[in-house]
């Protein structure tokens, strides 16, 4: 039998941490599914070669501090502005690709006039939008995107669909749009799906490039911290609660 | 049989022991280890080397890319 010594030879390396992913340590909670979606981002701008090429935008949220772990240009977007702060980068600097980083407390509440009129001129950018079903960074207050009857800090008894209104599904709102090239949903709960969400982010970052329009990758993601479970537990009540609501797959692509 | 041996190495300083590998494994091979590093977290390790066949499960799903995966054919 061989020992573990003789196995950690850099000869029999399979998977390590891409090197666009920085050492600095990440302030996100243990088991937050951002850490995953910032990996799989920096895999791909490492296997796409595009390191200095990429341009991301950061939104106000908990990955407002995406910035400082992947080595890649980046520009901080006040708080729902991100696509239009990647419309004017994108103009200006059409060879680079250009994405923004955005979770649904940015996206789908403050951020929703200008995540529509992006999508609605088309511009060639790619949209990340992580939803966890509640604003985290602030402490997991209710937002547009909460389900009916889940339980946040500012609706203790569950969200009451008479008083607070429906659950926003952006990306099925999105699909309408002319602009739209590519409308995915994806998650990061199981392997298999973090390899689905790698293929669908790499998709709308060469999209990009092919000036079709609009793409929005939707990464239905979990708030553990928020949501007051184990993260083994909140990627199951994920599956249980979440993905009937919004339902993974894709949308839209042409 | 096996027909793939693996090893995995944790960087215990940056694990933040959120458990999400070790439910993920295939094989059982991860646990939460009773040592914490300097955090105080309780950092994942494998509990049960001879199980890994080096899979890199555990790695894709951990949200700080903590774990370097080797494996080799026997």
């Amino acid at each position: 039998m061989s020992s573990i010594q003789d196995i950690v030879d850099p000869a029999n390396l399979v998977y390590e941490k891409t090197t666009v992913m920085n050492d600095t340590p990440m302030h996100y909670c243990p088991g937050c599914s951002h850490g995953v979606v910032h990996k799989i981002l920096g895999e791909i701008i490492q296997e796409m070669g595009i390191q200095e090429k990429t341009i991301g935008v950061a939104p106000v949220g908990c990955a407002v501090f995406a910035y400082k772990y992947l080595d890649i240009d980046w520009q901080q977007a006040a708080h729902g502005r991100a696509p239009a702060v990647a419309t004017a980068i994108k103009r200006l600097l059409p060879d680079r690709y250009v994405f923004t980083y955005q979770g649904d407390g940015d996206l789908a509440a403050i951020g929703t006039a200008e995540t529509i009129h992006a999508c609605s001129r088309g511009e060639n950018i790619a949209i990340i939008y992580i939803n966890n079903g509640i604003y985290g960074m602030t402490g997991g207050q209710m937002a547009p995107t909460t389900l009916p009857g889940m339980k946040s800090t500012t609706s203790p008894n569950g969200r009451d669909q008479q008083l607070e209104g429906h659950a926003l599904d952006m990306s099925k709102l999105l699909v309408q749009l002319d602009g739209v090239c590519y409308v995915t949903r994806q998650s990061v709960h199981t392997v298999g799906a973090v390899r689905k969400t790698k293929k669908a982010i790499r998709k709308a970052l060469e999209n990009s490039m092919l000036n079709k329009g609009t793409s929005i990758v939707e990464v239905v993601s979990t708030c553990n911290s928020g949501w007051r479970m184990s993260p083994a537990d909140s990627n199951t009540w994920m599956e249980e609660n979440m993905f009937p609501v919004y339902g993974l797959g894709d949308l839209k692509d042409i | 049989m096996a027909k793939f041996k693996g090893a995995i190495v944790v960087n215990t300083e940056r694990c933040k022991g959120c458990d999400l590998c070790v439910v993920a494994c295939p094989t059982e091979t991860l646990a939460l280890s009773n040592d914490a590093n300097s955090k105080g977290y309780n950092f994942s390790f494998m509990e049960k080397e001879e199980n890994c066949t080096g899979c890199a499960a555990c790695a894709h799903v951990c949200p700080d890319a903590c774990i370097t995966v080797y494996r080799i054919k026997i």
